[in-house]
């Protein structure tokens, strides 16, 4: 343990996901011995980040605008919805360049174990965005593990009967993985070998 | 002893830094494991599709200060699979994982009936011959009753006066005759009754034969069972599809 403000820091540190005790530590410490305009900007980002991004009215990616670039970028197809559980996982699509539609971020998959049901999703607000008309196709980009699969189960019962085009990432995306891992040649074989999932 | 081996269902996964996972298992010999399945959320893993939920393994562990790593897995059941392409069954799977997770409370204590009971019930509500909810029904009335809370359906729970009864109260164990009965009991159907009775026992011909509105109040006393015994909510219970 160490006094006052450098134990509330390697504290708060310790918070972050992915951060041990050890690397908190570290990082405290390289902190204490950096240059005081860096850590004032590393400062400022994080104010910056909590004052100004928000999440899309339309889509819930991350935006400092009411709606994201790609909700307000009219050359993107308003015909096809890519689903996605994280605004990370947008950036993998958006990566492939194979996808020029809009997506919907859920903000996680369904989860019980953990308490997550589809009502703690952003599953409502894709139903609304639905019911425009305007939408043929929906392409299901839940992560290739048993809480996406099933999330996308979920999904696909739903929407099939509303005679919507309703599809799911190839395999050859590794099963247990996390999307945003997967290299761009690998989803975008994945996105272009989709499988259509029918009632 | 630094490397173990064991055959193990997975019951949870949890992310831990950049793409490590911690992984709950309940194993046949080494009773609850929690390990580290390093490397698992990256494309290149060879083990990330084998430590999944609803995964039967045989695994070698190396055993660790606070946490074993997982150094080698190979597939026994791939109930993973079925199981996440059905919401029912999916949903149903997941409380009896999580039901499992709660009864075997310590790690490292052997419990090779509970691993038994699960396995076979997983491979069950994946083979899809009975309703999710029966077979999550039977799972926990059984896990229970090695748990050592079996409750009795027909004769009276506290003095075992022979049935049928008509009352019933979860804090008695069941079926509970004139005598015993205490206020606050209630009086189910004496087809539920039954329903329950061909649960707890495994004759699945009554159950599968069964009517909705008794699957619906057997439904109810199961979860007020397991709610009475476990000492905190479960849940994925009340995310369980009923249908
Ligand atoms: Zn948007
Ligand atoms: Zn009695």
């Amino acid at each position: 343990m160490y006094e006052g403000a450098v134990q509330d820091l390697i504290d708060e540190l310790g918070r972050l996901p992915g951060v041990g005790p050890k690397s908190a530590q570290r990082i405290a410490f390289h902190l204490l011995s950096a240059d005081p305009t860096d850590v004032r900007r590393l400062v400022d980002a994080l104010i910056e980040v909590k004052a100004r991004v928000r999440f899309c009215d339309i889509c819930g990616n991350v935006t400092q605008e009411d709606q994201c670039r790609i909700c307000r970028d009219p050359r993107r197809s308003a015909t096809v919805i890519c689903v996605v559980e994280e605004p990370k996982d947008v950036v993998a699509v958006e990566r492939t360049r194979e996808f020029r539609g809009r997506y919907h971020v859920l903000g996680g998959a369904i989860n019980p174990i953990a308490g997550v049901g589809p009502d703690d999703l952003r599953i409502k607000e894709l139903l609304t965005r639905l019911a425009s008309g305007e939408v043929t196709e929906v392409i299901l980009a839940t992560d290739p593990n048993v809480e996406g699969e099933a999330t996308s189960t979920y999904l696909a019962r739903m929407l099939v009967p509303l005679g919507l085009t309703v599809s799911r990432l190839a395999s050859g995306l590794p099963v247990g993985g996390d999307l945003e891992y997967a290299d761009e040649v690998t989803l975008g074989r994945a996105f272009e070998g989709r499988r259509r999932i029918n009632a | 002893m630094s490397l173990y081996r064991d055959e193990g269902i997975v019951l949870r996964t949890q992310k831990l830094g950049e793409a490590d996972r911690i992984v709950t298992l309940l194993t046949h010999t080494h009773g609850k494991v929690r390990a580290v399945g390093k490397g698992v959320r990256r494309t290149s893993s060879r083990f990330g599709a084998r430590l999944e939920p609803f995964m039967v393994v045989d695994l070698q562990l190396h055993a660790g200060r606070s946490l074993d790593i997982v150094t080698q897995v190979e597939t026994i059941h791939a109930f993973a699979r079925p199981i996440c392409q059905d919401y029912a069954m999916y949903t149903a799977g997941t409380a009896m994982l999580e039901t499992a997770e709660r009864l075997v409370e310590a790690e490292g204590e052997p419990a090779p009936a509970q691993f038994r009971l699960l396995v076979s019930a997983v491979r069950a509500l994946a083979e899809g011959a009975h309703s999710p909810s029966l077979v999550l029904n039977s799972y926990l009335l059984r896990a229970l009753s090695i748990a050592g809370w079996a409750p009795s359906f027909t004769d009276c729970a506290r003095c075992g006066a022979p049935g049928p009864h008509r009352s019933f109260a979860v804090a008695q164990g069941g079926a509970v005759c004139g005598v015993c009965r205490q206020p606050g009991a209630t009086s189910p159907a004496q087809e539920t009754f039954a329903l329950l009775a061909a649960l707890l026992s495994g004759e699945w011909g009554t159950a599968d034969a069964s009517d909705e509105r008794h699957r619906r109040e057997a439904d109810g006393l199961v979860a007020a069972f397991l709610q009475f015994h476990l000492e905190r909510q479960l849940r994925s219970l009340r995310l369980v599809e009923r249908v």
